[in-house]
């Protein structure tokens, strides 16, 4: 049997990229580690090695091929003493994502193998919210006029939109951080800054957090809008120091002399496979400080509009961005200046009978959830908090005046965190409206696993918000 | 008012001193630098004094010993330049021009105070005197006022930041990537080592592989000078060396100011860490403001009544001060919710 050649993940969440380029032709000798093909993704190039020694029996895939879907043969290598004979007896397995009917016959022994990759799959996708691209504005919102274009955009570029534009419009503003410049960004979030602002504005900084989080406070006190980009929040202990005590507590102590007016961002929470050192919700470590704004948009039109503001905005802002939301298309509406409110919760689908409070990535599970409560028979409110602080409480306690039930779902631990916040607030200021205690969804408490089942048992998702809002109803 | 002028009178002298190293010493540098120096002292046996009738209350650490390392430094510098250090910083906000009456009213957490009381002895600031504090996590004002010498780049205005730190301080490794950054894009940073060989209790010999702090920026290319801190000339002579360096775009410098604190590291301090006489000796034989006195004698630029007129002077600020730190209210309790955000 011929040796198959599949196409490679170049991260955890890549699901598909294309083959930019062969390297070799069909009947070239490749050693193992031998350049054969470029693929690329919208974040990332990548060379394909070989990893056996052989001829190139047949190219399955051509060059310039868009939308390759992981794990999919795109060679075939005979191995010594093959000939061209063996390629007539190959049938593709079946692969992952790919219907295109494959011969059944002879691929009982790999079949279990490919189970598990088919099975890993569907969990990934089960664990992506479908996203929702029908918006509609929150009351506090800037009116979208009749007529306005809504221009599909990933939340990646919706962030980039946002620092491109404000840095257009004043020239004290600067984005510094690992990778943000030649790199074009470590998730492309910085992509073509560069080229537009130069490398004055768009900096590389050595792997130096602390000292970088620091050197931005003090660009801020001369009179500079720094915008501090951290590969992930995870990196951001490390200069947890200054966000705090530099950055948040230093207008208080200087009897208001002193404001901060930055930019702290970057992907927050658990990312895909890659273990519990870079896979932590930052949000209610953040969200307990004063002297802070917090900021956890879901999707692209939010990214865009809280991230303008944050900049402008003349204290210190802590913005925190999702991986595995990135990639994730949503309507942007194309108007000249998309500046949205901060501190204002957004209602992203109204109902009347439990309430859904989520931020991040969770919006797209509470969303999921909604639906599939409403074909059992309830109608749930989703409430996207967008900012963590200050919390928009009064938007929750309206909602759960009307609904009398509320669930606080959140990615991250659940001791100390948003949700148990919000619930003390809607017990305190709503008691008498309740007619079930408030439920909570978070996270496991454990540091989140690195296999693939334990992970998923770790990470709350549409199932667990589904199975506390029927609690909340008492429905089975 | 005094003070005020006081200040003025060492701006004024700051922006001539900028002319070099080999500037000549005149009879108005000298008594000026005395009269600085003696401020600050006397500013810190009372604030010592007030401190001890419960009227300053948490963390208080004294500069006495080690005036002329900030007085030289500030002689050096320019208007509109920065200055950040830490939390031994009485001496820096005096020298850089700000109120007795308002220093000494932060101290006792009233009103009048620059942070109106809600920051204390570590945390003042004033952005009319380009001093930003005034801060109490050891090292980070190291990072911070590399991000303000950023900003001076950013602008090109010409300015430098003067960041100081101790010998504590220099063991921390944000004081490293700092150095790193600074040097690697040629920032206007005037790094500021006080060693003045204790970390609280800990000598330079017990917690430093490396005891010659100058040469900490050895390995990131930047140049490094130990200096006699006790001796204020020598200090404005090396650091307006600094300020050039930095203004020739050859980015940050290193100045080790070899001094030397009388008092302990805060005010209850157990003075075991080292002898009576290692004290007494420093006191008697290099403390900066009997140094300054003798060439002002030596040299005749004026008499002992005209230095004790000095002195009446200095100590009717600082008793006045005092006074004005007791009788300020405390701040009003609305005040508590102040200042936590701006208000866009």
């Amino acid at each position: 049997m011929p040796i198959e050649v599949l196409m490679p993940a170049l991260s955890p969440t890549m699901e598909e990229g294309n083959l930019a380029k062969w390297l070799v032709k069909e009947g070239d000798t490749v050693s193992s580690g031998d350049v054969i093909a470029e693929i690329e993704t919208d974040k990332a190039t990548m060379e394909v090695e070989a990893v056996e020694e052989g001829t190139v029996g047949k190219l399955l895939v051509a060059e310039g091929t868009e939308g390759v879907k992981v794990n999919q043969p795109i060679a075939l290598l005979l191995e010594e003493g093959e000939d061209e004979n063996a390629l007539e007896n190959y049938s593709p397995n079946g692969t992952a994502g790919d219907d295109s009917g494959s011969d059944s016959d002879g691929d009982e022994e790999s079949d279990a193998p490919e189970e598990k990759t088919e099975s890993g799959k569907d969990d990934a996708k089960e664990n992506t919210p479908e996203p929702v691209r029908h918006i509609k504005p929150a009351a506090s919102d800037p009116e979208i006029p009749d007529g306005t274009d809504m221009v599909p955009t990933t939340v990646r570029d919706a962030l980039r939109d946002a620092m491109a534009e404000e840095m257009r419009r004043d020239d004290t503003i600067f984005v510094m951080g690992e990778e943000v410049a030649e790199y074009q960004g470590a998730y492309k979030v910085t992509r073509n800054l560069l080229q537009e602002f130069g490398s004055k504005r768009v900096v590389d900084t050595p792997i130096t957090e602390h000292g970088f989080a620091g050197l931005g406070v003090g660009a801020a006190f001369g009179g500079l809008k720094p915008i501090v980009e951290f590969m992930t929040f995870n990196f951001a202990m490390q200069a947890i120091d200054h966000i705090i005590n530099s950055a948040a507590k230093t207008l208080y102590m200087s009897g208001g002399q002193m404001g901060c007016p930055m930019v702290f961002r970057g992907p927050n929470g658990a990312a895909s496979r890659v273990g519990a050192q870079h896979s932590q919700d930052y949000s209610a470590w953040y969200a307990q400080v004063p002297g802070l704004k917090v900021i956890a948009p879901y999707d692209a039109a939010d990214a865009k509009g809280l991230l303008k503001a944050a900049i402008r905005d003349p204290n210190p802002v802590v913005f925190l961005e999702h991986e595995l939301m990135y990639g994730e298309t949503f309507d942007v509406p194309d108007m000249e200046d998309w500046v949205l409110p901060i501190g204002k919760a957004k209602i992203r689908r109204e109902g009347s009978d439990v309430t859904i409070v989520a931020h991040s990535r969770m919006v797209g599970f509470a969303l999921q959830a909604a639906e599939e409560l409403a074909k059992q028979g309830i109608e749930a409110e989703v409430i996207d908090l967008r900012t963590l602080r200050p919390l928009d409480t009064d938007t929750v306690i309206e909602s759960v005046k009307k609904t009398n039930r509320i669930v606080c779902a959140e990615e991250g631990w659940g001791q100390h965190g948003v949700g148990a916040e919000i619930a003390a607030r809607v017990v305190a200021e709503a008691f008498d409206y309740l007619d079930a205690p408030p439920a909570r969804v978070f996270q496991k408490d454990v540091p989140l696993p690195y296999a693939g089942n334990l992970e998923k048992l770790s990470l709350p998702g549409k199932d667990d918000v589904v199975k506390a809002a029927k609690q909340v109803c008492y429905v089975d | 008012m005094a003070a005020k002028k006081a200040a003025d009178r060492t701006t004024d002298t700051a922006a001539k001193r900028a002319k070099g190293p080999a500037a000549k010493v005149t009879k108005n540098d000298l008594l000026t630098y005395y009269r600085d120096m003696v401020m600050i002292r006397r500013f810190e046996e009372k604030a010592g004094q007030l401190y001890g009738m419960g009227l300053i209350a948490g963390f208080c650490h004294l500069y006495i010993g080690q005036e002329a390392v900030v007085v030289g430094v500030q002689a050096a510098l320019d208007e509109g330049d920065q200055v950040i250090t830490g939390y031994r910083d009485h001496g820096h906000m005096l020298a850089c021009g700000m109120d007795p009456n308002g220093v000494m009213a932060e101290l006792t957490g009233r009103e009048g105070g620059y942070s109106r009381g809600k920051g204390g002895s570590m945390h003042m600031f004033s952005r009319d005197k380009q001093f930003f504090g005034g801060h109490g996590i050891v090292g980070a004002q190291v990072s911070i006022g590399t991000g303000l010498a950023f900003a001076d780049l950013y602008k090109n205005n010409g300015k430098v930041c003067a960041t100081y730190f101790g010998d504590g301080a220099a063991n921390q490794g944000q004081v490293y990537e700092s150095f790193n950054m600074a040097k690697l894009w040629n920032l206007p940073v005037i790094y500021i080592i006080e060693n003045n060989q204790y970390a609280m209790g800990t000598s330079v010999k017990r917690s430093s592989s490396e005891t010659h702090l100058h040469k900490r920026g050895a390995s990131f290319g930047i140049p490094g000078e130990e200096v006699d801190g006790m001796d204020v000339i020598a200090v404005r002579t090396a650091a307006a060396k600094a300020r050039r360096h930095c203004m020739d775009g050859k980015g940050p410098f290193i100045l080790e100011m070899k001094t030397y604190r009388y008092r302990g590291h805060s005010m209850s301090d157990p003075a075991k860490y080292r002898t009576r006489e290692e004290v007494d000796d420093i006191r008697s034989h290099h403390d900066p403001i009997e140094g300054a006195k003798e060439r002002i004698l030596k040299e005749k630029f004026a008499t002992e009544d005209d230095l004790k007129k000095i002195d009446k002077e200095v100590k009717a600020i600082v008793n006045a001060s005092a006074d004005f730190a007791r009788e300020s209210p405390e701040p009003d309790p609305s005040e508590l919710y102040t200042d936590v955000l701006v208000e866009s």
